[in-house]
């Protein structure tokens, strides 16, 4: 059964200030969203928002159709934020097999091998390699890498592909698509185009600033 | 859950990760108290389980700021944070990998120590006993700390701090039973099974309260 995320007058705070207000958008399957903005216009707070990693002032976030025990919308969603969530001292290898193993895969899918997934990543035959020898790119591809080693239907994305080149641009929006294909959902926020055909969301900024909202 | 525990533990093994710091420092704290008390071998021998239980003690206050802030820092914390695994479940598990990579070696090097104090067989077998069930405790008690100041840029000090409190009775009871083995008159049993109590009740709530403080920290 495909799935559909929808987002109900979501609101947020950072502090005292109120970042964006009453958010609503519904993504079918096969969707993406791209959310663009200034610097500080709350890009990066409404996805951490979304995975779940602040709570909403208001409004909420739910994942349809799914399996019908989980337990919260963020058990649904890939996050790849500024962080990269890799381990320098671990090899590449270490590294995506253990958050192969512990992230599992959810419902409807399963993720690809290691090596197939350095592969997609164009960077296959260097898994053995500390995850800190790698340059900055390199290591935003690994990274990229998890998303495919573990199964999720939400793919959340916050900036990802500010340290790669044009070619690497090309080949993660071959499997943003890839992923919408099979029925995923995608949101992202960057200020590049993402490459797939996508709705967007224009973030204003400080919503709450400066006057009572 | 094997591979988180695989993964800290080689982490830990690796170069920066610190699993030896513990165990030097250990040593140099009990190496240091013999020539600061002097050479009365009877004063050493009695004092032994206490000084090793001091030691013990800090060592294994010195490396839990790193416990999650090291998971925040390259945002891993995230990750774990969303997963559908229990938030307890994957702190319980980190603080058995932390206390297998620092606390066991404490254990494994306290006979050693035991002889630069001067300590009898059963003493050094008691001391070692009473640091193998109570260090976990103190693994535990810690992780909540740690998950406190895991936003705290300099967060250690304020972690042994704010640990300290809730330790003392580990360090107590595992003295005390440690020296009722070599005195006579006082009883060893109570006090150890006093303290492996206590190590049970902190694996229970130290990762319970830790996992409350990590979901309340998401910035």
């Amino acid at each position: 059964m495909p799935i559909s995320l929808a987002v109900e007058d979501l609101s947020a705070k950072r502090g005292e200030d109120l970042i964006f207000h009453d958010i609503s958008f519904v993504l079918e399957a096969g969707q993406a969203l791209i959310v663009t903005g200034p610097n500080g216009s709350g890009k990066s707070t409404l996805l951490r928002v979304l995975a779940g990693l602040l709570a909403a002032e208001t409004g909420k976030v739910q994942i349809k159709g799914a399996v019908p025990d989980i337990g919260h919308p963020r058990e649904l969603c890939h996050y790849l934020g500024h962080h990269n969530a890799m381990k320098r001292e671990l090899t590449v290898q270490e590294n995506l097999s253990f958050w192969k193993s512990f992230m599992g895969d959810s419902a409807g899918g399963s993720g690809i091998g290691i090596e197939a997934a350095t592969e997609a990543l164009g960077l296959g035959g260097i898994s053995h390699l500390p995850f800190g020898y790698l340059s900055a790119g390199q290591q935003r591809r690994m990274a990229m890498a998890k998303l495919l080693v573990a199964y999720r239907p939400v793919w959340i994305l916050d900036e990802p592909t500010a340290a790669l080149d044009a070619a690497a641009d090309r080949l993660f929006a071959g499997l943003v698509e890839r992923h919408l294909r099979t029925g995923g959902i995608a949101i992202a926020a960057t200020h590049q185009p993402l490459g797939v055909a996508a709705q967007e969301l224009r973030m204003t900024g400080f919503a709450g600033v400066g006057d009572v909202v | 859950m094997i591979a988180l525990f695989l993964r800290d533990l080689k982490l830990a093994m690796r170069a920066g990760g610190g699993a030896l710091i513990g165990v030097l420092f250990f040593m140099t704290v009990v190496a240091v108290v013999p020539f600061a008390v002097g050479p009365d071998l009877n004063l050493l021998s009695r004092i032994g389980p206490a000084i090793l239980w001091i030691g013990a003690l800090l060592a294994s206050l010195l490396g839990l700021d790193r416990l999650f802030q090291a998971e925040r820092e390259d945002g891993s914390l995230d990750l774990m944070l969303m997963q559908e695994m229990p938030l307890v479940l994957t702190v319980l598990v980190k603080c058995l990998a932390h206390w297998a990579a620092t606390g066991l070696p404490l254990v494994i090097a306290a006979p050693l120590l035991g002889l630069f104090m001067n300590m009898s067989e059963i003493a050094i077998g008691a001391t070692m006993l009473t640091l193998l069930v109570g260090t976990p405790a103190i693994t535990f008690i810690g992780a909540s700390g740690a998950a406190v100041a895991v936003t705290l840029p300099r967060g250690g000090l304020l972690v042994s701090i704010l640990v300290l409190p809730l330790a003392i009775p580990v360090l107590i009871f595992g003295v005390s039973a440690a020296y009722a083995a070599v005195h006579d008159p006082a009883p060893f049993l109570p006090p150890l099974l006093i303290l492996i109590a206590i190590t049970l009740f902190f694996a229970v709530i130290g990762p319970l309260a830790a996992a409350l403080a990590l979901r309340s920290a998401s910035d």
